[in-house]
Parts: C-alpha cells; sequence; structure tokens
C-alpha cells in the first residue's frame, strides 16, 4: 500500500468554482483496512433491522398469548392492551390511518405483513437484506444466507397460512433468524471496524426497544409514582420480562415475586443481562470507543466524551433515583443521549455527504480546459 | 437410461455421434449418468435451483413495484471439451487477445493499420465506440483489454468459430465459478471418475491481473488498491459484480463513493480519503464520467478519464476498447492478426457480409429472408434479424434501416448451433449451446480452463442470451491423459 498525504480539499478548488464540499481528510493511517462510509452505514442499518425484528416479533409473540390468560375482552380493554405495545413501537399514528380499532388482528397484520410500516417484519427483514446486499461483499457467505432465508421466508406466498398454522412457530422462527445471525456474525466475521459497527446497530436498537418498552408499561399501569410497588396484575410484568426474553434472568436473579419496582430495576440496571439498559449503553459506549479511535483524534471529540460521562453516570444511579426523579423522564433522557450518540456516529463516520454532480462536472471540465491543450486526433486522409 | 430416447436429429451433438454412440470424451458422464433415474434427476435439478435462490444468486426482473428475482436457469447435464479441442481454443484465444490488444495501441497512436490501408479508416472514425479522446494516450503495461470474454459457437461439422469478441465488460464469470460448485455438490461421484480442470484460480488471476496493471507511476509495494466499480444494486449483474469482489477481497465502490482531486482518485472511507491505484470499472464508457462522456450519467466519477489519462489510475478495461469488438470490425478479425502477428488466425470468424460493401449489400437484401443480420453496435442479441424465422414486416423494417445505414449493419449466414442434451423437466433432449471462455490479460495471457456454456433453453431456439430465455451449464476442460494429478478448485 502506498502512503498518503493530507492536502487540503477545498483550497484545490478554483475560486470561481462553487464547488462540493467534502468534510473528510486523507486517510492517515488504516491502509489495509479501509472501509467506505456507505458500507459502515449499511452495516449498522442491517444489524438494526435485524434486531428490531426479532424484538418486535418477541413482543407480538407474548402479548398474543398473553391475551389467552384474559378470556373475553371488550373493544376497550383491547385497545387498552395493544395501545403501549403500538407505542412501544413507535407507529401509532400510522397504524390509526390505516385500521379502525386496534385489536388482535389488525395489530398483528400491522406489525407482521403491513408493507407500509416501515417497522413491519416484513420491512424489517427486507430492509435489513437490502442493506446486508448493498454490503455483500463485506460480509461472510452463511450471513447472507441467513438474511436471504429470513427474506424469502416471509415473502413467501403461502406465508399467511404458515402464520395460521402455528403462530407461535411464526413468531420463533423469525426470532431463530436473528439469532442464528448473530452466532454466525460471531464465529464467522473478522473482529474490524465492521463488526463494531455491526454491533454498534445491534444494541442502539436493543437499547431503544427496551428503554421505550419499559416507559409505556409504567405510564398506562402505573401512572402515579405513589402506586409504585403496588399490587399489581403479575401476569402484565410477566410480559414485560418476557418481551425482552428476561422472565428467566429476573427469576434467578432475585428468586422472588414479580414486582414492578423490581422489574425496572431489572431492565433498567441488571448489569449482566445482555438486554438491560445499562448493558447496552455500556457497550454501545466500548464500539463507540473502538470506532473513534482508529480515528486519529476523534476518541477526545465532544461527542465521544458527552456519551462517555452519560454512560458512567448510569453506573452510579439507584432505582430510587430513577423513581424520584420520575421513570418517563429517565426514560426520555435515556432516548435523547441514544439519538444523539447515534446521529453523532452517523455523520462522523457513515453518512457521505452527496457529490454535487452539476458542480463536480464543472470543476473538472474548466481544470482540464486550464491544464491541456487540447485533445489531438490522428485523422489520415483516405 | 436417462438418455435411452434422445435424438440427435440432423445437428452436430457435443455428447453423441451422428450414429448414436457416445463420443469418447463424454463415456465416463454417460456411464455415470446412465445410474441415475429421472426422478433422481429432477430431484438433484430442484434441488441445485434452491440453492441458487438460497445463496442469492439471482437476477431481479422489476415488472412490478417490488421486484421478481430470478435465478439464471443451470442445467446440470455438463458440457464436456476434451483436452485436444481445448488446446486449440486456447491457442486461438491468446492468439485473438494478443492482436486486438496490439490493434488498440495502433488505432489510439500511429494508426499504421489505416495508414496502409489493411482496414478502411471510414469503419474505425464510424464506430461508435472508438474515443477519439484517448489518441495519444498511454495505458500501463500497454494493456487495453484485460478481461475478456469470447462467444465461441460449433458448426455443424463441429468446426469452432468465433461468433463475437467481448472487448468491454463482459460478464458471467461469477456464474462458471458458481455452475462449477453448484454441480460438484449435486454429481460428487461424476467428479470423481471425470476429473475436469478446475477454474478457481480465476478469481486470483483476475486480481493478479489487475495489480499487474497498476499504473507506472504507481510507488508503493506489491498491492496497489484495486476497488469493483459497479453501477449499484439495481444491476442485474450486481450479483456477480459483488461476487468477484468478494472472491478478490478488494472493495466494491458506486460512483458516489469516488472522488477525484488533482487528478488522481480517492474513495471516501471512515478513515478518510484513500487512494485508489486500479479500478475493475463495470460501468460502460459513455457513463464511467459525466465530466467527460454522458453528462446525465449520474453513476459515473467526474474526472475519472482525466485522472486515467494523466496515469493516475488505471481504468480495466480501458476506455475505447469496444471499438474493437465492433460487429463490422470484426470481419477484419483475420487481417488484423496477420497484421500485427503475421499468423494466420487459429480460431476462424463465421463468414460474414458488410452491408457497407456494394456486392454484399446486394447479396443481404436479396436474401434477407435466408440470413442473420446483425446491428454492429449492439450486444447480448439485440437489434438482430433471424431472416428464416423473422416475419414480412420484420424483415422489411431491417431492410429500411440497412439501406439508410449500411455501415451499421453485418449479415451472416445462420449457422447451426451444436446442440447438447438439456433437461426439459420429463427427460433430456437437444439444445443450441455456445461457449464463452474468459480470457485474462496480466504478466501473460491466461485462459481459464472451461467458461460459460449458454443453453437456448426454448426449443429450437438459436437465442442463448440470458435476457432472451438461456440458461447455462458447466463447462469442464478434460486433462491430457498423462498430466499431473487433480488440484482443488
Amino acid at each position: 500500500m502506498r502512503s498518503t498525504q493530507t492536502i487540503d480539499l477545498i483550497s484545490t478548488m478554483p475560486k470561481t468554482t462553487q464547488g462540493p464540499t467534502f468534510k473528510e481528510e486523507f486517510a492517515r493511517s488504516k491502509q489495509n483496512n479501509v472501509m467506505l462510509s456507505r458500507v459502515a452505514g449499511s452495516l449498522y442499518w442491517m444489524s438494526r433491522y435485524l434486531e428490531r425484528a426479532e424484538n418486535v416479533a418477541r413482543l407480538l409473540d407474548v402479548n398474543l398469548q398473553l391475551l389467552l390468560d384474559f378470556g373475553e375482552l371488550d373493544d376497550q380493554s383491547l385497545k387498552e392492551h395493544w395501545g403501549p405495545i403500538l407505542q412501544a413501537i413507535g407507529d401509532e399514528e400510522l397504524f390509526f390511518q390505516l385500521y379502525e380499532t386496534a385489536d388482535s388482528e389488525s395489530v398483528t397484520d400491522f406489525i407482521t405483513f403491513c408493507p407500509t410500516n416501515p417497522n413491519s417484519l416484513v420491512c424489517c427483514l427486507s430492509n435489513a437484506r437490502e442493506n446486508a446486499r448493498q454490503v455483500r461483499d463485506q460480509i461472510s457467505g452463511e450471513m447472507w444466507t441467513v438474511l436471504n432465508d429470513a427474506y424469502h421466508f416471509i415473502n413467501n406466498h403461502d406465508i399467511r397460512k404458515v402464520w395460521d398454522g402455528d403462530v407461535g412457530a411464526f413468531y420463533d422462527q423469525i426470532k431463530q433468524f436473528s439469532h442464528l445471525f448473530q452466532g454466525i456474525t460471531v464465529s464467522t466475521f473478522a473482529r474490524n471496524e465492521g463488526f463494531e459497527f455491526i454491533q454498534f446497530g445491534k444494541y442502539m436498537e436493543r437499547a431503544d426497544k427496551t428503554s421505550r418498552l419499559l416507559d409505556v408499561k409504567y405510564h398506562i399501569l402505573l401512572p402515579k409514582v405513589t402506586d409504585v410497588g403496588g399490587a399489581v396484575d403479575a401476569a402484565q410484568w410477566q410480559a414485560v420480562l418476557r418481551s425482552t426474553s428476561a422472565l428467566e434472568g429476573y427469576r434467578r436473579f432475585y428468586v422472588a415475586d414479580i414486582l414492578a419496582w423490581k422489574v425496572a430495576e431489572f431492565l433498567i440496571f441488571q448489569e449482566s443481562f445482555p438486554r438491560s439498559i445499562y448493558f447496552c449503553v455500556d457497550q454501545l459506549r466500548q464500539f463507540v470507543q473502538l470506532i473513534s479511535e482508529d480515528r486519529a483524534g476523534e476518541s477526545q471529540s465532544a461527542g465521544v466524551r458527552k456519551f462517555g460521562k452519560f454512560a458512567s453516570s448510569l453506573k452510579f444511579l439507584t432505582t430510587d433515583d430513577v423513581f424520584k426523579q420520575g421513570l418517563h423522564q429517565f426514560v426520555t433522557e435515556v432516548q435523547e443521549q441514544l439519538a444523539e450518540v447515534a446521529s453523532y456516529m452517523f455523520e462522523t463516520y457513515m453518512y457521505s455527504p452527496p457529490v454535487d454532480m452539476v458542480a463536480e462536472i464543472r470543476f473538472h471540465q474548466q481544470q482540464e480546459q486550464q491544464q491541456q491543450s487540447p485533445v489531438q486526433c490522428v485523422e489520415v486522409v483516405n | 437410461m436417462l438418455l435411452d430416447n434422445y435424438q440427435t436429429e440432423d445437428f452436430f451433438d457435443e455428447m453423441f455421434e451422428a450414429d448414436g454412440k457416445v463420443r469418447p470424451h463424454y463415456e465416463a458422464v454417460a456411464e455415470v449418468f446412465n445410474d441415475v433415474s429421472i426422478d433422481e434427476f429432477r430431484n438433484k435439478q430442484t434441488a441445485v435451483d434452491a440453492s441458487f435462490m438460497r445463496h442469492g444468486v439471482t437476477f431481479t426482473v422489476y415488472s412490478d413495484d417490488q421486484g421478481t428475482e430470478k435465478i439464471f436457469p443451470f442445467d446440470c447435464a455438463p458440457r464436456v471439451i476434451s483436452a485436444e479441442e481445448w488446446d486449440t481454443i486456447e491457442a486461438g484465444l491468446i492468439q485473438r487477445i494478443t492482436a486486438l490488444n496490439l490493434f488498440l495501441h495502433d488505432l489510439y497512436h500511429d494508426q499504421k493499420i489505416l495508414k496502409d490501408r489493411t482496414i478502411p479508416a471510414s469503419y474505425i472514425f464510424g464506430a461508435k465506440h472508438f474515443r477519439r479522446e484517448c489518441a495519444g494516450m498511454d495505458v500501463a503495461k500497454g494493456i487495453y483489454v484485460h478481461i475478456c470474454g469470447t462467444d465461441l459457437i460449433r458448426d455443424r461439422e463441429g468446426r469452432y468459430l468465433v461468433l463475437e469478441d467481448n472487448l468491454r465488460c463482459p460478464s458471467g464469470a461469477s456464474y462458471m465459478l458458481e455452475n462449477r460448485a453448484a454441480l460438484k455438490r449435486a454429481f460428487p461421484d461424476l467428479f470423481q471418475s471425470v476429473k475436469p480442470l478446475p477454474v478457481g484460480a480465476y478469481s486470483q488471476d483476475l486480481l493478479a491481473a489487475l495489480q499487474y496493471a497498476a499504473p507506472d507511476s504507481y510507488g508503493g509495494d506489491d498491492h496497489p488498491t484495486v476497488v469493483l466499480l459497479t453501477p449499484g444494486v439495481f444491476n442485474s449483474a450486481y450479483f456477480e459484480h459483488a461476487f468477484l469482489a468478494r472472491q478478490m477481497g478488494i472493495p466494491i465502490v458506486e460512483g458516489r463513493d469516488l472522488v477525484v482531486r488533482d487528478s488522481k482518485v480517492y474513495m471516501r472511507t471512515t478513515a478518510g480519503l484513500v487512494r485508489v491505484d486500479v479500478i475493475y470499472r463495470r460501468i460502460d464508457d459513455d457513463f464511467l464520467d459525466p465530466s467527460k462522456f454522458r453528462e446525465d450519467s449520474l453513476l459515473g466519477v467526474p474526472g475519472l478519464f482525466n485522472a486515467a489519462r494523466a496515469g493516475n489510475v488505471t481504468l480495466a478495461n480501458a476506455v475505447g476498447t469496444g471499438v474493437a469488438d465492433d460487429k463490422a470490425v470484426y470481419c477484419f478479425v483475420p487481417k488484423i492478426i496477420k497484421y500485427y502477428l503475421d499468423q494466420d488466425p487459429i480460431l476462424p470468424n463465421v463468414e460474414t457480409y458488410m452491408a457497407s460493401e456494394d456486392d454484399h449489400r446486394s447479396h443481404i437484401l436479396a436474401n434477407l429472408d435466408k440470413l442473420v443480420v446483425k446491428a454492429a453496435n449492439e450486444a447480448g442479441g439485440y437489434g438482430m434479424l433471424m431472416g428464416p424465422w423473422a416475419s414480412k414486416a420484420e424483415i422489411e423494417m431491417f431492410r429500411k434501416n440497412i439501406e439508410a445505414d449500411p455501415r451499421n449493419f453485418i449479415a451472416q449466414d445462420p449457422i447451426s448451433l451444436s446442440r447438447h442434451p438439456t433437461w426439459v423437466g420429463e427427460g433430456f433432449e437437444g439444445r443450441h449451446i455456445d461457449l464463452r471462455p474468459y480470457i485474462l490479460y496480466g504478466e501473460k495471457v491466461t485462459v481459464t480452463p472451461g467458461g460459460l456454456t449458454r443453453v437456448a433453453l426454448r426449443k429450437g431456439s438459436l437465442v442463448v442470451n440470458s435476457s432472451q430465455g438461456g440458461g447455462s451449464k458447466d463447462t469442464w476442460v478434460l486433462r491430457h491423459p498423462n498430466s499431473k494429478p487433480a488440484q482443488q478448485g
């Protein structure tokens, strides 16, 4: 590999030309393992969409099962049941543009099959696979095959029949694609920058979903702070835990009844549980650090430091602090910090500003005219 | 059993002699196939199709909003070429690409062949893909055509003829490799008994050829930065682009990932701008650089041609190679070989009439219903009249077009392409095939033993192009009886 020098991109432009601006500097190191910004973005979104599919599938599966415990429900109760789910996925408004009532059938359809819902399973799996296709040269063949299988699975003509046949098995299959993909990634993908972006996408999505779920459930089930710790329907809290795959972990850890405040404690602070907010944020912090170390000077940048401070602050927070502040306020802050670091990483590493083609074309044409005499073409006389 | 009722009819059949006897180099294949029942074969064919789908060896047809994914049909019966036949093919292809490369260098420099009037200059200057911008421009190591895919056919006597040269961005090499992998999984026994030469070295040879092509100004070590430039995921050949990039371990880039400054090319990475030395481009000349060629191209990189001209980056293949695979220039290739190498062509052309020559034109116009007419600048089976099968209206349309622009048309006697046993769902029938071997021009010229055998799946059809109902087969080149033991691949 050649060594590169640093050139000021902007000063190479003639003053008269309004040329496109590039924020990039010339690479100083890392010649052997370069990654296009576009590729980093695709790996991130591939991973995020698949993680989203897994979370959404689990949430839906758990809540369909939960309904079976309730017996007959009127329309209002059904709406109360499904409302928070829609909020947790963040698409309540779109849902009511498309459907009249929120019942099991409509919510299931919206979240599983609806092609106009960008967060439906169909769309998540298609987007994950489309992003993988963009970086087909970067991921292992086995990773690609899983995403391709998932895509063909849900786009099969008979998929509604498969769903009808065994709803649980259907959602299990979706979760399995995600688990398989993660396992294959760990065993076949080099621990390079690409891996860091994949993990960053996964934990970003997970932190987002766990915090949202916690927020809407408390919002609905515990409108007043004084109710915390009061008697609530254990089945509901059990469902919250199961929606984050945390029920078994919770039981082993507390060996106790399922209590609302303990559920919150577990899902926020449990540092050994891989879907808790603390765990996800800490992973994100590490991957932000690793990615930014690859680029000289970036590891000390404001964006990296701010998120690092936030991640450390979680370590010294207690459940009491959270409830005093208000869980909703706490989750809002988590969400804001996540959004901020996501956009920082996106703008710094994944986004390449589109080339202004018109300006570029003019720039190069002018440059050529200044440099060269007209091209000579030898023509023979017939 | 499988081949019991197979009919060669009145064609040259690759596997059977006219009397129905299996040709010697197909005996091992026939033996294995005769142990397979129709059901077994059908199952294997189905499994192979499913595997292509699963691994995403597909292209997308955008007939509705969503697009439908299809696999390129693959036929499990391999096409076999004997070692002696292959020697001739290989020598003929090396001779041809060597001559065409010298021809391109001459055209863009001294134009001796035109000054000598070996080829009338009007044919060159009238060719759509002749690039005046390349005049006087030197390319690294003097190589214009790094990758070539030449289409060969066999006539009624079994002679190999060159149908056309593809010197721009020939595609299909990934199918050569995927077909081999698929057939190995489906019929491991066949490989045990036949041991064809491996094709797996193609990707390494391609990378070596691309690295060898680094600009003369490149001052680094043995690893210049090579990238593959694709039009993007919506291109029908995107699978191949990603496949080859992956096999070589090089980045696949789109136009928007590259930027030219100070006549040097850089890619935009997470670590900043990184210099690029060699670009295996899978974008046609017209769309490569909107500051030079088509301004409306959103796929290209402004300033790229100038960077190549300045000798700071190598484009593979070079800009302007299309002039040498123009169908009118094709007629002169035997003369080109003689002119630069002082040799007779090893692989002959198909007999061709040029509409721009008065006596040829009157022959063409009088026999439109018997000839195959081709537009000189088109590829992929488009712009073609198959006289014997064409309607009156089509013939009259071509008559008008030829009279209006004779330079743009050539005509050939229809060649009855050779046939090969091909699976048709319930057994085997003969289908017409051609052969596209891949030639790489690096430190030396190499021809991968095998290539892509394309098959016209529709009964009676002579059009093998994938865009028009064609499929493909694995292609086996046999070893010389006393050659080295089998290698992996």
